[in-house]
């Protein structure tokens, strides 16, 4: 039982790379959903292609994906940038749902009273609409976050190195301690940067708390959603 | 009050942001980013590939710490996956060496090939190879498909030999999903030696299911330690089914002949024996490629 | 879009639907894996979330390993389990992988679906002299089965696209003609079993879909339908509640 003492460096190496290859997509994902997740807010007819084509990405095996997608896009098979471009796609797939879903939690009155204040569109949206709508899309995005980091995993089986490489090597050498350092790694690194996100929700819309003691109804569906940390 | 808290917020999206992107910026110098091909411009920087097997990647390290000791600089890309994702990356130049098997890289590129022998094997892969990509000196170690059975069933069907699979009834063949697809898989089995078998795609759990009985004839690598440790026969191959297939170093045909100085001398002096105790360390003894390759490189006078 | 093309001709090529390895073949042995961890994982987590849903008791610790259980990465754990359990025992050791990645969803629906039932509503219950027992089942249960439906939902959609991770241990099902594929270089033939699990799960996501709808008890669809803030409130609750995989349309649309 000495493999992950012997082998700390290799895991470290491997836990940076994970998280590379994780964060990318789940940035991208979310600078993408939110324009996505506002056109279907504000117009019906997208919404529901919106949706349906989110569901319709989401069902797509992640082994195939990912070996399908360099045969389309012309990357070579080798790039890691197959593997970014989709967890990207699983990442809008959940994210815009979740942006459209928290434009429309936000208080109509709210939007009525900014409007009448004289807000222009433009300062509607960054000044009330997109604070407001912050509680429920960073629900959203922590979901992606999790879920993106477990998935980065699958890549090995197309060559792309991430703490994945632990799970085929380890079964390849039928060393138990090796898969489970694997895995143990995997959920450590999914919940601290789930736990981050929640902190860092918390700094930046202080009003989302205040809310949330008020009204009990908003405790069950953000706590679902979270980590351990919620 | 507002704009001050609103400006706190706005810090901490940065320092967020810049933790991210930061920790994306410095990464991608790590040795084990298989991503772009840019990194080969330097001439001196020599990028050296594996497959997605254990034994493999031992072979690449050492190939990899043979060249830095040589003076190279080597961007070690492991782990790539089969030859479908490593062979064009060869072919563009995006990898310059890896560790490959005779039989099974000619099969590749000539699927009709009818080589058998070692020699003739090697000699035939030399024709078959695209322009652009040679391959050094084979070495004597090998590491090829090989049909096995457990002692016991040798025993009681008087195995020796494939051909004697023929008068056995219901054998089930396991193996990874490809080999259902292979010339030597079942269809081959049935033309050459007439033997009928069902398939079952046991994959890296093959050699466990052998033993336990749910199959009665494993596809195993030759090198794999397995074999002598679960006490399992290998059954001859007489009509030449499986093509020999040695470890030989797959290269980018413009960096073969300096590449052959450091490495032609280590395929010589890799014996099949050698490459199965290599397999053993890492399976049985849990080191790790990079300690097993410096131990053999050091054992073998090419590391003082 | 050659590729779509060679696909879909490896998918209608005759061959590939009957026999032996044919596609209705590998359909079955990729629903039998999804069945049985889909019904296991429903009698294990729909019990225990009603109680913490009824109770409100546990729910910290079920949130807790909830959302532990979501950052399980599938393919490890179904290797895990099958170098723990034993090589052998691989339809075990993977059917209890896809229990344990199903049964977050679920535990979620089921509890979410008790504590979206308005306060109020229970106290009127309770006033008019149900029985805890009656209230569970006559008033809470009939009114979360929407929100319990759509976690049964993402779960099983998990439960549909991690199996054909089971292919790497030699499970057959739908991820064996997606990995040898890989292996033979065989793209049309990933693409076409890669097809096929879409299909799949779609036809699926859209039976449950449609339970769903129906899952909305007559007295309060109307309503439902009614008011701005709880139309936009209950896909999200939808979605909540389902967590990781996605819900597509929520209940009353």
């Amino acid at each position: 039982m000495n493999w992950l003492s012997n082998n700390l460096d290799l895991v470290l190496e491997l836990t940076v790379q994970h998280l590379r290859l994780a964060v990318i997509p789940i940035v991208l994902g979310f600078v993408i959903s939110v324009p996505l997740g506002f056109v279907a807010y504000r117009y019906r007819v997208t919404r529901g292609i919106l949706l349906t084509v989110a569901g319709l990405l989401y069902t797509i095996p992640s082994l195939a994906l990912f070996v399908v997608l360099p045969a389309i896009t012309g990357i070579s098979v080798l790039s890691e940038t197959n593997l970014i471009i989709a967890l990207t796609i699983y990442a809008v797939a959940i994210m815009a749902r979740s942006v459209a879903d928290a434009f429309a939690s936000v208080d109509p009155g709210v939007r009525q009273a900014a409007t009448a204040v004289g807000y222009s569109s433009w300062r509607r949206f960054w000044a009330v609409e997109f604070p407001l709508a912050g509680p429920v899309m960073l629900a959203g995005l922590r979901v992606v976050a999790v879920s993106t980091i477990a998935l980065v995993t699958v890549g090995i089986l197309v060559g792309v190195q991430s703490l994945g490489y632990l799970f085929t090597n380890g079964f390849q050498r039928r060393i138990t301690e090796e898969i489970l350092t694997g895995v143990v790694m995997t959920m450590v690194i999914a919940l601290l940067v789930d736990l981050l996100l929640a902190l860092l929700g918390r700094a930046l819309m202080p009003w989302a708390r205040a809310t949330r003691s008020v009204s009990r109804r908003a405790r069950p569906r953000d706590a679902a959603v979270g980590g351990a940390s919620a | 009050m507002f704009t001050a808290r609103n400006k706190g917020r706005l810090a901490i999206t940065a320092v967020a942001v810049g933790a991210a992107l930061a920790l994306t910026g410095c990464a991608s110098g790590d040795p084990l980013d298989s991503g772009s091909g840019g990194s080969d411009s330097d001439s001196d920087t020599i990028v050296v590939g594996s497959q997605a097997y254990y034994s493999n990647e031992i072979i690449a390290e050492i190939y990899a710490q043979a060249l830095e000791n040589a003076g190279y600089t080597v961007d070690r890309q492991f782990q790539i996956g089969q030859r479908d994702a490593y062979l064009p990356a060869l072919e563009d130049g995006e990898v310059d060496l890896i560790p490959e098997y005779t039989g099974n890289l000619l099969q590749f590129y000539d699927d009709t090939a009818t080589a058998t022998q070692s020699d003739e094997v090697y000699a035939a892969l030399q024709d078959a190879l695209p322009d652009g990509l040679a391959v050094l000196d084979q070495s004597p170690a090998t590491d090829q498909d090989s049909y096995n059975v457990t002692a016991a069933f040798a025993e009681a069907n008087s195995l020796t030999s494939i051909a004697d699979l023929a008068n056995v009834p219901d054998l089930i063949l396991g193996g990874n999903a490809e080999l259902e697809e292979r010339p030597y898989g079942p269809t081959g089995l049935k033309d050459v030696y007439g033997v009928t078998v069902s398939f079952n795609a046991t994959g890296d759990t093959t050699v466990d299911a052998l033993v336990a009985g749910t199959i009665n004839i494993a596809n195993v690598y030759s090198a794999d330690p397995r074999i002598a440790s679960n006490d399992l026969v290998t059954l001859e191959d007489p009509e030449g089914l499986f093509l020999a297939s040695n470890v030989v170093p797959l290269v980018n045909a413009d960096l073969a002949d300096e590449l052959a100085e450091v490495l032609n001398p280590i395929d010589a002096a890799l014996t099949p024996e050698g490459l199965v105790a290599l397999n053993v360390l890492s399976v049985d003894d849990q080191e790790s490629s990079d300690v097993i390759a410096t131990k053999w490189l050091t054992d073998n006078g090419f590391l003082s | 879009m050659n590729l779509f093309l060679d696909a879909f001709g490896w998918l209608f090529a005759p061959e590939q639907w009957t026999g032996a390895d044919s596609i209705p073949e590998r359909i079955g042995q990729h629903l039998f894996f999804t069945v049985i961890a889909f019904v296991i994982a429903s009698i294990i987590a729909i019990p225990l979330g009603y109680l913490i849903g009824h109770t409100g008791k546990g729910r910290e610790v079920a949130v807790a390993i909830s959302g532990a259980a979501r950052a399980l990465p599938s393919f490890g754990l179904i290797l895990l389990l099958v170098i723990l359990v034993g090589v052998l025992q691989i339809g075990p050791s993977v059917t209890a992988a896809l229990v344990i990645l199903a049964i977050p969803s679920i535990l979620a629906g089921a509890y979410a679906g008790l504590e979206s039932v308005d306060r109020r509503t229970i106290d009127a219950a309770r006033s008019v002299g149900m029985t805890e027992w009656q209230i569970l089942t006559k008033v809470e249960i009939p009114l979360g089965l929407p929100l319990l439906i759509s976690g049964l939902r993402s779960g099983l959609l998990q439960i549909v696209a991690t199996a054909t991770l089971a292919a790497y241990v030699g499970l057959g099902g739908l991820g064996f003609d997606i990995l040898q594929g890989i292996q033979t270089r065989n793209y049309p033939q990933t693409l076409g079993g890669a097809i096929v699990v879409v299909v799949l799960a779609l036809l699926l996501d859209a039976l449950f879909g449609l339970l769903e709808h129906f899952a909305v008890p007559k007295g309060v669809r109307g309503a439902r339908g009614g008011r701005i803030a709880s139309e936009a409130k209950a896909p999200i609750e939808a979605q909540k509640a389902g967590g990781v995989a996605q819900g597509v349309s929520a209940a009353g649309r």
